[in-house]
Parts: structure tokens; sequence; C-alpha cells
């Protein structure tokens, strides 16, 4: 079997392990802290598809994220039924991406100053809402509440029933589900000619558009994907808390989800998801323990893993992995 | 006519302290091609090591001018020496690593150093303009700026060094081969644009206090500038901090505060679309 088939095998058996195995064997209250590593780690597939696979480097994603958590929070007060709160979640950061993807990559921003112009835009995002605290900030019925957020969101519910609420560890199986689909959709996109475009433009730009491929048009509708992900994301991060606020938008959550990828390792989907669990899990774990400031272990492993292991951990085990075998494979004939 | 003169005063406030903070960052940036986003922690440090000092007896000045910018330069030697050559010529490893730094400086400060570190109070009291008043420390911000450009225009211009310097960053291949010590001037500049960031940590320091996390209110900015600036330092700083500083400190006058942060970013970002590489991608190219 080649290592792909067996990486796919094996990330099926997984999933269905998070969907049905998880939620029998470990207790109500951890099932609660999944849910949040789960859509966190939805966040993390969608800049690691726009970073690792289209070459661009985001530095906006919060944007994104925030929006989608944002919009639902605003439309589901507003409707009272959550099934079209989550899709303009999910709507409007797509939206978003393509006015960004066509103002930056027709203008051939690239490298670091796009990355300026999407950290920019979601520091808009956070002075803009921040200073949304008066009364006379609402839409609708929705105060947007400036720093202090925007409280007592309702949760998501069964489409069309919005008395049956799915909520604390009930929001655990769909998030799952969402991640399984999610993480399988980029794969099978990243297969298809699109994806093969994509990584071709990722590592250079001129000769896949001398073979005729609209580069522009191409990261534009990347940028798009990831920023529907990402605000997906951020409904489920926002109808789990049940509570949103501008630090969504902040500089620091950026860090945060550009670390997870970097942990995971650039370039491959499963490394985002396992360097997001485990970043989130260390930095929960400090906060409870209090052993050392999370900021500083966080900031160590950060400039370790860009010194000693740039490729990041997973594409780091998969060499390792080809090797052993090779060596077996050479030993046994 | 007071109010007239108040306002221009402001933007020119704005626009010294905005080219104050991003100096350093350009300078490192302009050499070096490297982006330090532990930027905002030197200018933490900067203001954490004058008021430390001052607090314990230090000369005010002393503490500022003289303290301040050699602590940060000795840091940014090391972390020049210890981090940042390995990755010279990869501009992203460098933010991701100086990002790692930045926290682990925050966490850093905040456990060592804490958040309730007594105040320094801004001399020279207030100067009257007609009905309205004016912080003598305002002035003083203006001209230490102008004072730092010119002296750094003067130090790359004019001297041995600053020729070292340019050809170095024209071409350090060439340079190295007419023996130019290459290594040891990209510490060098790492050093003195710590030092520059140091300084102006120390300068802010009496208005805008210290904290373990201020440098990240700072960085934004900072950044924003540099890159909208362009890859020639001094000319792109004065460029875009002037553009940004004067539009964002005239919409804060039009309306609120936070108004005139988002006039800069949006500012920022449309620049950025029409000059892809920054001001001076087209224009003062030859420039400092």
């Amino acid at each position: 079997m080649s290592r792909n088939a067996l990486g796919l095998w094996t990330m099926g058996v997984l999933s269905l392990v998070l969907v049905f195995g998880v939620p029998a064997i470990v207790e109500t209250f951890a099932l609660i802290d999944f849910t949040l590593f789960i859509a966190m780690a939805i966040l993390s597939l969608s800049l690691a598809f726009v970073w690792g696979f289209g070459g661009i480097l985001c530095f906006g994603q919060s944007a994104f994220f925030g929006l989608g958590a944002y919009t639902y929070a605003v439309a589901v007060i507003n409707m009272g039924e959550s099934t079209v709160p989550i899709l303009l979640g999910i709507l409007l950061p797509v939206i978003l991406a393509l006015v960004l993807g066509y103002f930056m990559f027709y203008g051939r921003v690239s490298d670091v100053y796009l990355a300026v112009i999407t950290l920019a835009v979601s520091l808009v995002f956070y002075y803009l809402i921040g200073a949304s605290a008066g009364e006379e900030y609402k839409i609708g019925s929705a105060r947007l509440g400036g720093y202090n957020g925007m409280p007592s969101v309702p949760p998501i519910n069964v489409p069309g029933n919005p008395s049956a609420a799915v909520e604390y560890e009930a929001l655990y199986v769909p998030a799952a589900v969402l991640l399984a689909v999610v993480y399988f959709g980029l794969r099978a996109l990243l297969a298809s000619d699109f994806g093969r475009v994509l990584v071709s433009i990722r590592e250079n730009e001129a000769r896949t558009e001398l073979l005729g491929y609209d580069a522009r048009r191409i990261k534009t509708v990347a940028l798009a994907i990831g920023a529907g992900i990402a605000g997906l994301s951020g409904v489920l991060f926002c109808a789990w808390g049940a509570y949103v606020s501008p630090t969504v938008f902040s500089l620091v959550f950026t860090a945060q989800i550009i670390m997870w990828i970097l942990v995971g390792g650039l370039g491959t989907l499963t490394g985002a998801i396992l360097g997001c669990v485990l970043i989130q899990y260390l930095a929960t774990w400090l906060g409870e323990t209090k052993i050392a400031d999370v900021n500083i272990v966080l900031g160590a492993i950060f400039v370790a893993i860009v010194l000693l292991v740039p490729s990041g951990f997973v594409p780091m085990f998969a060499r390792l992995g080809d090797t052993l075998m090779r060596r077996r494979g050479e030993a046994g004939s | 006519m007071d109010l007239a003169v108040v306002v221009v005063i402001q933007i020119l406030y704005a626009v010294a302290s905005l080219a104050l903070i991003s100096i350093g960052l350009a300078i490192i940036f302009g050499m070096m091609g490297v982006i330090n986003f532990a930027h905002g922690e030197f200018l933490m440090m900067g203001g954490y090591a004058f008021i430390l000092s001052y607090n314990a007896g230090v000369n005010f000045w002393i503490a500022m001018l003289v303290v301040a910018p050699v602590t940060i330069a000795v840091i940014g030697v090391v972390v020049e020496r210890l981090i940042i050559r390995h990755l010279y010529g990869r501009v992203i490893e460098t933010v991701l690593a100086t990002w790692g730094l930045s926290l682990f400086l925050i966490g850093l400060a905040a456990t060592v150093l804490g958040y309730h570190q007594k105040g320094v109070n801004p001399p020279f009291g207030t100067i009257r303009i007609g009905a309205y008043q004016e912080g003598g420390y305002t002035f003083f911000v203006i001209f230490v700026t102008l004072a730092l450009m010119a002296a750094l225009y003067v130090g790359f211009k004019y001297t041995r060094w600053g020729l070292i310097a340019r050809g170095t960053m024209q071409n350090a291949q060439m340079a190295s081969g007419i023996g130019v010590n290459v290594d040891r001037v990209y510490a060098t500049t790492f050093g003195i644009g710590a030092a520059l960031s140091g300084l102006a940590g120390a300068i802010l320091a009496p208005i805008a206090g210290v904290l373990p996390e201020i440098g990240v209110t700072y960085v934004v900015k900072a950044f924003i500038t540099v890159i909208g600036g362009g890859a020639v330092a001094l000319a792109g700083t004065g460029a875009a901090s002037s553009l940004f500083g004067a539009v964002s400190q005239a919409v804060t006058f039009l309306s609120r505060p936070v108004v005139g942060e988002v006039a800069l970013l949006v500012v920022a970002i449309v620049l950025l679309r029409l000059l892809p590489l920054g001001i001076t991608g087209r224009y003062f190219r030859r420039g400092l």
C-alpha cells in the first residue's frame, strides 16, 4: 500500500473513532473541552490549506474566523433559529475573502506585503468592533458590546426546530463530523486539478502562469475556501461558548494559529490538526497547573521549532518513517 | 488660530512618534531584509530599562539616553547571534522566530518584572498656546526624532562605517569579496536597530507607561509603517510615517481616536495595493 493510501485509511479510522468512539469513553466535561479543540482544529486546517498549499501567508485568518463568529452571533440573536446564521457565518467570510483576494492578488501584492494587508484588515475589525460599546451600536436586536463582547449567544439547534438545542456535550458529534468533512474535503480538493494547480503556483507562480493558468483567480478562490472554513470554525466557537469578543481579531490570536501550523508542519493537513491540539492542550495545561508562564513556554517552543525543526513535526516523522521502512526493505531483500 | 497651531503640533507629534517607534525596525529591515517581530518587546524592554534604572537612582537623562539603548543593543546582539543569523535570507522564518521570541519576552517580563512599576512623569511641564496647553515633552519627542533621523542620515552617508554598511546592504557577497566582515556588519546593524528601539521605548515610557504587553501596540504600527515605507530605511520611514501619522491624527481630530487608528490601517492597505513594494519601491529608490 502506498504511503498516501495508508495515511488516508489511518485518518478514516481515526475519524470514525473520533466521532463514535470518543463520546462513549470520555467524560462529559472533557467532551466539552474536546469540542473546542475540534473547532480550533478546523480553523487550523483552513490556514494549513491557504498557507501550506496555496503559499499565501495570511496573517488575517482570524479576521475570517471572527467575522464568522460575529455573523453567527448577530444573525442567530435576530432570527432565533440557527440554520441560516450558520450559512451566513460561512458566506460572509467568503465574500470578504473574494473582495480581499481581488484587491490583493490582482494588484500583485505578495509575501510580507500581503501579510501586512491581511493583518491590517483583522485589526480594522478589532478596533471597529471594540469601539461598538454604546447602546446605539446594534444590528437588529443584537448589541455588539465593544470589548465586552456579546454574551448569551443562542446555541445551534436542529435545523427547523429552534427548541431542540444542540449544546454542551451534544455539540461534540456534529463538530467532529464537520472536522472530518473539512479534512477529507480538503484532501479531495488537493487531489483535484484545482489543488494541483494551486500547489504549482506555490512552487512557481510565473511558470504556472506561462502554462496558461490564471494564478490570480486561483489564489483568490483558494483564499475564499480557506475563509469559508475559518468562518465555519468561528460559528462553532461562538456557539460552543455562547460568547464572542474582539480578542478573536487580535494579533495574539493570529499568532496562535500560525504556531499550530508551524508545529505540525507546513504543507500537511494532519500536522495542522495535531499541532493545534498539542499547543491548545499544552496551553490549557500550563494555565491550570501554573508550572511556568504560558508565553515563555510557547515562545521558546516557537523559536526552537523554526530553528531546529523548520519543516514541523509531521513531515519530520514521515521522513523518519520512510527511512526506517526503506532500511527494513533493504535488510529483507 | 491657536487651534490651528495645536492641530499642527499634534500632527507633527503623531508623525514623529510613529517614525520613532519604526526607525529601529526599518534599519534592520532595510539593511538586512529581516523583519524583527520582537521589535515591540525591544521597545518594552527599553522602557523597563529606563524606568528601573531611574527608580534605582540613575539620572533621568542618563537612564533614558544611555542606559536604555545600550542595554537593548546588548540584548539585540545576543538575539542576532543566537537566532537571527541562522535565518538570513528567509524573511518568513525570521518573522516567525522573532514572533516566538516576542511571546517569550512578554512572558519573561510578566514573570520577572511584573506589572506594577512606578511610573515616571514627563518633564518640561506644559506650554500655553493661547487658550490651549501643550506638554513640553511633546516638543522634546519631535525634536529627538528629527535629531535621530539627521544623525542616522549623516552616519550612513558620510562615515566610513556607513559606507561599509551601505555596501553590504547593496551586495553582501561583493562586500565580503573585498574584505568586509559581513557577519560583523550584520551584528552591528542589528545592535544599532535594537538600540534605537530601546531608546524609543525609553522616550515614550513617561507618556505610555510600561507593561509587559505594551510591545504589541507598538509592533503593529511599526510593522505597517516600515512595510508601507518599503526597503529604503530612512526615506521610507520618513515618508510612511508622515503619511500615516498625518492621516490618522487628522482623522482623530475630526472624529474619534479609534477612527484615526482605522484610517491609518485603511490608508496602509490602499497604499500597498497601489505600491506593492511600499513607497520606496517606486519613489526615493536611491535615497537612504
